[in-house]
């Protein structure tokens, strides 16, 4: 595995950091119309976990890893589908009074 | 592809779920958004496979089909009345994933890991495997496969820190220690169990807070799983995710005037009062009114404002309120949703709830900007809803509502109240409402009610 170091270490904590505040900030210019949508896209991002556990799982080092890997795969999968799937159908639904 | 290019695809795809927030934030371009998350999505999955030494393909692309033969007839099938459990589910399923990485990053490498990578490995583990359970009792709630009243025992808070202290002391040691692989089991469970009682004493009204929080952790967990595999797209997604579940649930306690802590360990909403129709728990009583006492009360209105709740949801009545609305407007009544930001079982409930019954989106009203209005309307109609329109809430400082934000539907020159029972509302408490000479009390079902009153002004 690739130890971190400290510099890594500093490093992303300044890009976790800055990443919390610009989310708060982009968090809060969301219509409150909108926070069911908004919570099953940010349900869909999170199965970024996917990107972990394709590397645990390619990486094929011992049977109990690539299990675990490929159990993680199925769970982000899941939510990756069905989360953008979902916000989709739901935002669908919004519309207007001219609109139609 | 190179090291190189793989951060340059990651550094797009960061963009990508910047933006993808972005544009989330209004109803023109939200579903620009979604695309641009989803775009970004597959970048991060390509970049990935692309960029990484992956072997075993064949595992690979059976448990990606899987995921998606599972994931896509949840989102096409479900009804829009199971978004809240959909969501809660999906948070275990992240949940899950973070620590099953985790799980496997610590017993690929014990015990040759160094102290910052523990460090965020045990957090990883930790924060995985609470939000797996946490969010599991949270869905069995909303499902009804659990009982949806808080679940309290004595001294339980007690036993909640302990076994949470437990888990963070071994989080603690194992980042000093690395080598003991033992401990890691225990540390598992440790958060397992964590999960399941920190969801126990929560009740259902309380469900649009933990659902934020749960939310929060599970966008945590991969930025724990970044900082393990130091791979700054996990970092960025997972603090995105965190701080969206963050302000959600600060909005919720706000619109709560409660704490957090208040709703994690409180257990409001123990009291359960099993008075029948006509009875309060206080011993008051109230006169119901029939359907037709309430249609006649829309002569020559010109402002009616509904007030939806859960109990709109419970009993599907989101589309007889569209066909009431629709009936109104044709006598030329102006009709508009006041929607409380905690009413339903997650943020925005309601919106997605009437959306999906065709009420165009300029008729949804905030509490903030519906407010003022009320003293214009006519007739204001809840339906389903009872904490939050509790005149209590402004005037009586020893109720436990006091200070909560609320729709101001005692100022209407009417209000029709559809309710089931005299059952109290989630909180235990009685309503004030229900005993002012304005208040039209009609019991029954609520979408009976409101498809007879719909069709007693169609004829009127």
């Amino acid at each position: 595995m690739h130890e971190i170091s400290q510099s890594d270490l500093i490093s992303n904590l300044f890009v976790f950091v800055l990443a919390s505040f610009l989310g708060l900030e982009l968090i809060r210019g969301v219509s409150r119309l909108l926070h069911t949508p908004l919570m099953s896209l940010t349900n869909a991002i999170s199965s970024i976990a996917i990107v972990g556990s394709l590397i645990i799982a390619g990486r094929q080092e011992t049977s109990l890893t690539t299990v675990l890997g490929t159990l993680a795969i199925v769970c982000s999968a899941i939510n990756a589908i069905g989360g953008f799937m979902i916000t989709e159908r739901i935002l669908r639904m919004f519309k207007r009074k001219d609109d139609k | 592809m190179s090291e190189q290019w793989v951060q340059f695809v990651y550094l797009a795809s960061a963009a990508l779920f910047v933006l993808s927030l972005k544009w989330m934030g209004q109803v023109k371009t939200s579903r620009r958004g979604n695309w641009a998350g989803t775009l970004a999505m597959v970048l991060a999955v390509v970049g990935t496979l692309a960029g990484f030494d992956v072997k075993g393909w064949t595992w690979i692309a059976l448990a990606i089909a899987l995921g998606s033969l599972i994931g896509a007839p949840m989102a096409i099938f479900m009804p829009m009345t199971a978004v809240p459990q959909r969501t809660a589910l999906s948070h275990a399923f992240g949940g899950l994933a973070a620590g099953l990485v985790g799980t496997a990053e610590y017993y690929s490498n014990a015990p040759h890991i160094g102290t910052f990578t523990m460090g965020a490995l045990s957090t990883e583990i930790l924060l995985g495997y609470l939000t797996f359970t946490g969010s599991l009792m949270a869905f069995g709630k909303l499902q009804e496969i659990l009982p949806t009243r808080p679940i309290v025992y004595p001294g339980r808070n007690l036993v909640s820190l302990a076994v949470l202290g437990t888990a963070v002391l071994l989080a603690v040691y194992l980042t000093i220690e690395p080598g003991a692989t033992s401990l890691v089991p225990i540390l598992m469970a440790a958060a397992l169990a964590f999960g399941v009682l920190l969801l126990l004493p929560i009740g259902g009204a309380d469900m649009p807070t933990v659902i934020a929080i749960l939310n929060s952790y599970a966008g945590l967990s991969s930025a724990a799983m970044g900082f393990v595999m130091n791979n700054k797209l996990l970092i960025i997604a997972g603090a995105l995710d965190g701080s969206s579940g963050l302000i959600l649930s600060i909005l919720m306690c706000k619109a709560m005037n409660r704490s957090f802590t208040n709703v994690l360990f409180a257990g409001v909403g123990t009291v359960q009062a099993g008075a029948g129709a006509g009875t309060s728990p206080t011993g008051r009583s109230v006169q119901g009114y029939t359907v037709e006492d309430a249609a006649t009360v829309f002569d020559g209105a010109r402002l009616v404002i509904v007030a939806p709740g859960y109990g709109m949801a419970v009993a599907q009545a989101q589309h007889a309120v569209k066909e009431l609305s629709n009936v109104l407007s044709a006598r030329g009544t102006d009709v508009k949703f006041a929607i409380h930001p905690v009413a339903g079982r997650m943020p925005g409930h309601m919106n997605v709830l009437l959306a999906e019954a065709d009420v165009p989106y300029d008729q949804l009203w905030e509490m903030e900007r519906v407010n003022p209005l009320f003293p214009e309307a006519e007739v204001a109609i809840v339906v389903g809803a009872n904490d939050v329109t509790n005149p209590a809430a402004r005037t009586k400082a020893d109720s436990p509502l006091y200070g909560m934000p609320i729709l101001d539907v005692d100022k209407a020159r009417t209000v029709i109240f559809i309710k089931r029972s005299m059952n109290p509302g989630f909180a235990g408490i009685d309503n004030e409402l229900f005993y002012l000479d304005k208040t039209m009390m009609v019991f029954g079902d609520a979408k009976k009610v409101i498809t007879g009153l719909a069709a007693a002004l169609k004829q009127g």
